[in-house]
């Protein structure tokens, strides 16, 4: 695999519990309590959608039903809110996982905006039927804030597959 | 999938097909969805997920209390003189009037005892911190400290120093969640003070209450303040609730009257839960609620 498809380095496989872990420390900072402030990245969506797209033959609509399960929860939102929205935003980022991997971080952020703002925009709709006050324009916010993570992000979630294969390799002799 | 009797290699076997799946999921979301929005099924499950989740939970709210002790611990100590002056003067101004109160109830208690009326309700209270907004975006709530292993109980009132906060709607074991007054689910049955119109308080989001279903023609107007009522079984009477800004009698056969909360809604840090002590007895089945009205002779 290699960091994009038209980069020629291999990187290392990626390891099923580094997936689980990135996505569970995701859920930790969704559970930061940071009250009314606008913009915070939904991480778990990021994160999600980072995998979805890297590994669509692991990571893909049950994990992103789960997840958004224990977001519900830990936020007290309606319960199948977020799972909703994940589990949307997950088939879209599988669905363009083969084309994304062939753009830079940057195009890949640009593609990744819309499907963000499709699961927010879901959660939106799902509150706005059950009877609740819309949230101002500033709850869309939090894609925008997300996506200018897109490049860091995959920079720290690439960063294992980034060591090399035998570790003499960059150790000092 | 077979064709004529060969199965394909587990190799390419990879399930339904994503569209199927992403049918299947969103079914199931839209289940849970009116399952716990509708008819509130999922709470026994979402207490015992939440037992789960809880030390993540903790961890990732341990930051947020450190910036809060933080601003404590560095706030300056004139503020704190100054803070404590303050709640001293009140302290004497309050003492005075408790003074009184005990004064009051002694003779109230005599006056119902002498008119045969029973006594008054007891309350019990609790109090809590609040911690800080619930992260859910479409709802005013806020979580406080204390929770079922304080005896904390959905349905309890929250108040503040001024008046009624809201209203406990989900305990959790040492957490609880408050649904502030205005937030746009929230009702609560009240009473003018002058002259005892009741009516019922309505949250309608933006930060603004409302008084639905009151005549136009009803003795009510700005500047009045409205209690609890006390009917609904469940708030203690006659905690201050709101104050009311502006009655318009033109628009309909009801009028429209804004409201202010009394309390610092959006603002308090400290709060009392307030529960009756002795629960109410239990509502007549629905049937026999309403005795069929029977045909009244004429004088």
């Amino acid at each position: 695999m290699q960091p994009t498809n038209r980069s020629s380095r291999i990187l290392l496989p990626v390891r099923l519990w580094f997936i689980h872990f990135s996505l569970l420390i995701a859920l930790g900072l969704v559970y930061v309590p940071t009250g009314r402030l606008p913009g915070v990245p939904d991480w778990v969506a990021l994160v999600l959608a980072f995998w979805c797209i890297r590994e669509p033959l692991r990571i893909g609509m049950g994990a992103g039903f789960f997840f958004g399960l224990l977001v519900d929860i830990g936020q007290g939102a309606a319960m199948g809110q977020h799972a909703l929205a994940y589990v949307v935003l997950a088939y879209l980022a599988n669905g363009l996982a083969r084309r994304l991997m062939w753009f830079s971080a940057l195009q890949q952020a640009l593609h990744v905006l819309p499907m963000l703002l499709v699961s927010q925009a879901l959660m939106v709709a799902v509150r706005l039927i059950a009877g609740a006050e819309f949230p101002g324009w500033s709850y869309f916010l939090s894609s925008f804030t997300g996506v200018l993570l897109w490049w860091p992000l995959t920079y720290l979630l690439l960063l294992p597959q980034y060591q090399p294969a035998d570790r003499d390799d960059n150790r000092p002799i | 999938m077979t064709f004529a009797g060969h199965q394909p290699p587990p190799i390419f076997n990879r399930g339904p097909a994503p569209l199927v799946r992403l049918l299947l999921f969103v079914s199931l979301c839209l289940m849970i969805l009116v399952a716990d929005l509708r008819f509130r099924y999922l709470e026994v499950l979402r207490q015992g997920l939440s037992v789960a989740t809880y030390p993540l939970q903790m961890a990732a709210a341990t930051p947020a209390d450190f910036v809060r002790n933080a601003s404590v611990y560095f706030a300056t100590l004139v503020r704190v003189q100054l803070e404590n002056a303050d709640l001293r003067r009140k302290q004497l101004g309050s003492g005075e009037r408790l003074l009184r109160f005990e004064l009051l109830e002694r003779e109230n208690a005599q006056l119902r005892s002498l008119l045969e009326m029973s006594r008054r309700v007891g309350v019990r209270s609790i109090a809590a911190d609040i911690l800080y907004d619930a992260p859910d975006p479409f709802a005013r709530k806020v979580i406080l400290d204390r929770g079922a292993q304080q005896g904390v109980e959905p349905g309890l009132a929250v108040v503040d120093a001024a008046g009624v906060l809201g209203q406990v709607t989900r305990v959790y074991p040492i957490q609880s969640e408050v649904t502030l007054l205005t937030d746009r689910n929230q009702a609560i049955p009240v009473q003018v003070l002058r002259n005892g119109l009741r009516g019922v308080l309505f949250g309608i989001g933006q930060g603004r209450l409302e008084v639905r279903f009151v005549i136009a023609t009803a003795d009510i107007q700005a500047g009045d303040t409205l209690v609890t009522s006390g009917l609904d079984g469940v708030f203690v009477p006659g905690l201050p609730v709101a104050e009311i800004e502006s009655v318009d009698r033109e628009s309909d056969a009801f009028a429209r009257i804004m409201c202010r909360p009394l309390a610092g809604v959006e603002r308090s840090a400290q709060v009392l839960v307030l529960g009756r002590q002795v629960l109410p007895p239990p509502r007549p089945a629905d049937e026999d609620a309403v005795p069929p009205a029977k045909p009244v002779a004429a004088p």
